[in-house]
């Protein structure tokens, strides 16, 4: 029993990586001012890419940096129709997702169902992973389980203790006055939505080639879109995302816990979703003006404007 | 700045313009609203490239393609709407805008900063606090110390004395005077005569774009300077006639209503309106006009109290169920709130109506009604545009207002509830709405004017209150000369 | 040096509107052949077979007009929903919902009645059920301030989940090459085509009258217009008096009702059955906002636009066979287009001077 309890702690740990990642970068993308829709399918970008180099290469760490590398460029497009061209971000974001889905759809196609012969190993933390429970779910987990936190810890760092943070903040909060001080809004933007990008794609990579080392088309499966969700669920704060996202794994993972109970597989698979509307609505219900959303979120700044 | 041209869309907003300032000056900047002071700051802060024309700073010429240079140069600018993070900290914004704060845990140097110049000007900010918990005198100090800390030697000020309270007013003008003492420039924005009068060396007067006068204030007055703001003579005092006061319109009985931080905003506010009479509000903006306003039109709930119309109570009703009372409202923030932008001229035009018979039937709206209704307004309030059909957003501030008000007081309010009018409209434009306010009066309405321009509010008004931090400070006529000491009473330090 | 200078055109006119879209596709269809060749496809073939596939044949112009009901059914919708900025991305929930409804109704009614009075109910079931899955995003935003994106995109997932929870369950009934759905619909429930053909007329019909009806709402009524106004300004609706709950539930009844009766006409029309969700909707949902966005929010137009965007899936379907791309190489088509239209739009809006200096 305790090994099952166990084994489904560390599985939530997993599933909530990939969620973690991508909400992080959500986060951060959104603090400037731009809401991306397109985690999907720049998620699906990460994963493919990742595998077919790590496939071809036979490298994992390479797999991870060309997919990053990707989800950047890719993210361009999402940057550019809402940074310069200050286009609907609802459209554009949803015009990433469709050419995202497309192009991995298509350049993963040679690729469906091969299995991924390198493993990426998990890390078994000295001392600490010998702690009983926490030992094995916590401190025995993949790199990209570290990765993810680590990463999550230094973007709450960056946007709360520094003066790129402050900044960042404040072209998603009141571009104009930021453009006032000096501040680059535009060029900070881009970086964000990049920046975005990359943690997407990152995720991605996590499915491809530590989740379940195969690539075949739709294995996002809606994370993009959970982790869209996550991020006002942490109150945009990367911080509150690592909660968020492992919280969101459990989801994930209890639906084959509680299958041998013969419940329905397609009810358990309805959890997640429903578990963000009705954590959305308690929010609300408790904070009628929910806080810290970025003031100007999803509004086009344009420069010089009379 | 020489020579200085720059148009908006093949409007010129600034042509021609010559400028010089030297340190240890104040040089006041004059003219209405849209004659093109904010443009010609604005290129000199870097926010907008000149059409042509020169900047020299130390006989040298400049390229100022941005605040960043601009700031580098010793240029700092207040602008008229603070250019502050709402949601962020006073020492966020701080750090925000100094040009060397450290990369890591910025707050720690900025602090001590803060605390250097809070004893040099007598400053007392608590650099924790969030900018919206400030006040506005607050806010402004947080930016001239943002401006000064980056090294300003020429100090812009847009319309710095907008939103501030007398006493706050003359903390400014002491730090204006320390600082040019210090040696520092000073341009000074407004289109307050008496201000300018008393803080500035020289005076430029810009109208329609070019400038029209200049001269040391020690060789000029009030008139000549108001002359060459607009052109013609202004007349200050229009004589209005003396009504009786018809019978009861509003009645608001012992009010109380939150305000958007869930304090109060308006405590126990009681008074009448009659027929035939503008009763003003005057106040420093801040102390509970909007949240006034928003209660009588019904877009703010009452927690406490009653407001009637002709009788009929009204607390709490929906704003259309107001409105169908006879309630028009001219909104403060008209773009905000008065229009929608993409649509069409005639759309605007039954923005509050649409729901009438006259423009309605069932489910329909009856479009040939509402493009004469609007053709009418559009005549009749002389605004001015290419037709009927094209989008709102393409007229200026002030026609964009004139349709409003035509809006407004087309059917025939019983009761206009009017948000500072003439706020940011060129004196033309001013002399037009206001004769249409008195023309409402005369015929019958009742008129509850906002604002926070004090001669407007002298000439319009039969009576007038005074509001501070919720409450009256006195309902009295107009001519009671008790009103000489209508500041300490804005600044809540009289009661009668 | 070149500076770019941007200035805003206001003198935009129908016609430079319309041009703008032709150009913007025509410089999409540039991109897609570059793509294609390098993915190696041979693009000038693959974008005739596109086309001939979708309108040169009589077979493939019935194809499209298939699927382009749908589409003009559920895009007339969203050009309502959209206007009043209400993102309604969980159009494919309601119309697996409208199905569904249409489907127990059909089941449980339909053998005991006749076509006439069946038909009517079963299009009416439908509706309700995709009114009903769009009120509730509507609710969640009005009154709990809850972003529709999320709320409409979480309903889809969870409306596809309920929709195979209830085929593998209580509504198993045959069967069919391993695949699971529901018994056959009865004979007086299913739609009659037009012969020779897939196109269920009676729904080709309802979709043409729908963008027409849509066009009165928006443009002639009065909710139509606090519909415009909410999405243009919404502090300008609620000073206008505008109730918000009202509106916001009155256009997602309508336009989650639409997309139920596209999610009928499918079930009725073409499957006769109700099986796995994404054989029902197919990324109709989806296609249809791009379907929305060509045709500038005008209902009308979203005919037009629905039958073009029906031609690409059409022809996709047909050059999957004949060159082997895969199934998501319509999403490149897709994504493309709307990118393109993205900045076709910004040229519209903006006037680009280059200018030359020697600086």
């Amino acid at each position: 029993m305790e090994d099952i309890i166990i084994l489904t702690l560390h599985r939530a740990m997993v599933a909530g990586t990939p969620l973690l990642l991508a909400t992080t970068g959500e986060v951060i993308c959104e603090r400037s001012g731009i809401l991306n829709l397109g985690v999907e399918g720049v998620m699906a970008m990460g994963a493919v890419v990742a595998f077919i180099v790590t496939m071809t290469t036979g490298h994992p760490w390479l797999g991870v940096l060309a997919a990053i590398a990707t989800g950047m460029i890719f993210s361009i497009i999402h940057a550019f129709a809402s940074v310069t061209l200050q286009a609907n971000q609802v459209v554009s974001g949803l015009a990433l997702t469709m050419l995202g889905l497309g192009f991995s759809g298509m350049l993963g196609k040679p690729y469906v169902g091969k299995p991924l012969s390198i493993k990426m190993e998990d890390w078994v933390i000295p001392w600490l992973s010998d702690i009983p429970w926490l030992g094995k779910i916590l401190f025995t987990q993949g790199p990209f389980f570290y990765l993810a936190i680590f990463l999550a810890l230094i973007s709450w760092f960056f946007l709360e203790r520094t003066r790129l943070g402050i900044q960042i903040r404040s072209t998603g909060e009141n571009p104009k006055a930021a453009e006032t001080q000096g501040v680059n809004v535009s060029r900070l933007r881009y970086l964000s939505v990049l920046i975005g990008g990359g943690f997407s794609a990152l995720a991605g990579a996590h499915l491809s080639i530590s989740y379940s080392k195969s690539w075949i088309e739709g294995m996002t499966a809606g994370r993009g879109w959970i982790a869209i969700a996550l991020t006002i669920f942490a109150l945009w704060n990367p911080g509150r995302a690592i909660w968020a996202a492992f919280l969101f794994g459990g989801f994930f993972v209890v639906q084959y816990l509680l299958q041998p109970l013969g419940i329905s597989p397609s009810f358990l698979a309805m959890l997640p979703y429903i578990a963000t509307l009705l954590i959305l609505l308690l929010i609300s219900l408790k904070d009628p003006r929910k806080l810290n959303a970025p003031a100007m979120l999803a509004e086009p700044y344009k420069r010089g404007e009379r | 700045m020489s020579g200085i041209s720059k148009s908006f869309q093949g409007i010129p907003a600034n042509q021609d313009i010559d400028l010089c300032v030297e340190p240890g000056e104040i040089v006041g900047l004059l003219g209405e609203n849209g004659a093109g002071k904010t443009t010609l700051m604005n290129i000199l802060y870097g926010l907008y490239q000149p059409d042509s024309g020169q900047i020299k700073i130390n006989n040298k010429n400049v390229q100022i393609h941005s605040p960043v240079e601009s700031i580098h140069l010793g240029i700092g600018m207040v602008h008229q709407h603070f250019m502050l993070i709402q949601n962020h900290s006073v020492i966020e914004n701080i750090a925000l805008g100094y040009k060397d704060t450290p990369f890591f845990f910025p707050k720690i140097k900025i602090r001590k900063k803060i605390d250097q110049f809070s004893r040099q000007f007598n400053f007392h900010i608590d650099p924790d606090k969030k900018v919206w918990q400030l006040s506005a005198g607050e806010q402004q100090r947080v930016e001239i110390i943002k401006a000064l800390l980056n090294g300003a030697d020429l100090l812009i000020l847009d319309e710095p004395t907008s939103v501030l309270t007398p006493q706050e007013i003359k903390e400014l003008i002491f730090v204006l005077k320390e600082m040019k003492a210090k040696g520092h420039m000073i341009i000074f924005i407004s289109h307050k005569l008496d201000e300018i009068m008393e803080i500035c060396d020289r005076v430029i007067v810009l109208q329609k774009g070019k400038i029209v006068g200049s001269s040391d204030t020690s060789d000029t007055d009030k008139k000549s300077l108001a002359r060459m703001m607009v052109g013609r003579d202004v007349v200050f005092n229009t004589l209005k006639e003396k009504l009786d006061k018809g019978k009861k319109i509003l009645s608001v009985k012992n009010i109380n209503v939150l305000g958007d931080k869930s304090i109060l905003a308006l405590k126990d506010i009681s008074f009448e309106l009659f027929k035939n009479e503008i009763f003003g509000i005057a106040g420093v903006s801040g102390n509970g006009q909007r949240e006034l306003a928003e209660a009588i039109t019904g877009i703010r709930p009452i927690s406490s109290g009653n407001v009637t119309i002709n009788g009929k109570d009204i607390t709490n009703k929906s704003p259309r169920q107001i409105y169908d009372n006879g309630v028009s409202h001219v909104p403060e923030e008209r773009i905000r709130f008065g229009i929608a932008p993409g649509l069409f001229l005639y759309d605007n035009a039954i923005l509050k109506q649409h729901h009438l018979k006259k423009f309605s039937r069932r489910y329909f709206l009856k479009y040939d009604q509402v493009k004469t209704h609007t053709k009418t307004i559009v005549d009749k309030f002389k605004v001015s545009t290419h037709s009927i059909d094209s989008q709102i957003r393409n007229l200026s501030g002030g026609n964009i207002q004139k349709l409003i008000l035509g809006r407004e007081i087309s059917e025939r309010p019983q009761l206009l509830v009017a948000s500072h009018p003439t706020y940011g409209l060129d004196v033309g434009a001013t002399e037009f709405l206001r004769k249409h306010l008195l023309k409402l009066r005369k015929q019958g309405s009742a008129v509850l004017l906002f604002s926070e321009d004090l001669e407007e509010i002298f000439e319009l008004c039969d009576r007038i209150a005074v509001i501070f931090e919720g409450e009256f400070m006195a309902i009295l006529d107009a001519d009671d000369k008790r009103f000489s000491d209508i500041g300490l009473m804005m600044a809540g330090s009289k009661r009668i | 040096m070149i500076k770019i200078k941007t200035t805003d055109r206001y003198n935009i006119t129908a016609l430079k509107s319309f041009m703008t879209n032709i150009l913007s596709l025509l410089a999409a269809l540039v991109m897609i052949s570059i793509i294609f060749l390098i993915a190696g496809v041979n693009p000038i073939y693959a974008i005739t077979e596109i086309f001939s596939g979708s309108f040169g044949s009589l077979y493939g112009f019935k194809e499209t007009l298939t699927k382009a009901i749908p589409l003009i059914l559920i895009g007339t919708g969203l050009t309502l929903a959209f206007r009043a900025k209400f993102w309604n991305i969980g159009a494919e929930g309601q119309m697996l919902m409208g199905a569904i409804f249409a489907t127990w109704t059909g089941l449980t009614f339909g053998e005991a009645l006749p076509s006439y009075i069946i038909v009517p109910l079963i299009f009416l079931a439908g509706f309700i059920g995709g009114a009903v899955w769009g009120i509730i995003p509507a609710i969640l935003k009005i009154k709990y301030s809850i972003n529709e994106v999320i709320s409409t995109l979480m309903l889809n997932y969870i409306c596809a989940e309920f929709l195979t929870m209830l085929i593998v369950g209580p509504w198993k009934g045959k069967t069919r090459f391993g695949f699971p759905g529901t018994n056959n619909l009865p004979d007086s429930a299913i739609l009659g085509l037009i012969p020779g053909s897939r196109i269920h007329y009676a729904t080709l019909i309802l979709a043409l009258i729908c963008a027409i009806v849509l066009c009165v709402i928006i443009y002639k009524t009065r909710f139509g217009y606090e519909a415009r106004v909410v999405g243009e300004n919404p502090d300008a609706g609620r000073y206008a008096g505008i109730n918000f709950l009202k509106t916001g539930l009155i256009l997602m009844v309508i336009s989650g009702g639409l997309a139920g009766f596209a999610g009928v006409g499918e079930v009725a029309g073409i499957h006769h059955y109700l099986g796995y969700p994404a054989s029902i909707s197919s990324g109709y949902g989806f296609t249809a906002i791009i379907v929305a966005w060509l045709a500038k929010l005008n209902p009308l137009y979203t005919v037009i636009s629905g039958i073009f965007f029906a031609g690409i899936l059409v022809g996709g379907d047909a050059i999957q066979i004949s060159l082997g791309l895969p199934a998501a190489t319509v999403q490149i088509v897709n994504g493309t287009l709307l990118i393109f239209l993205i900045m076709g739009d910004y040229f519209l809006n903006h006037k680009i001077t280059l200018r030359f200096s020697n600086k």
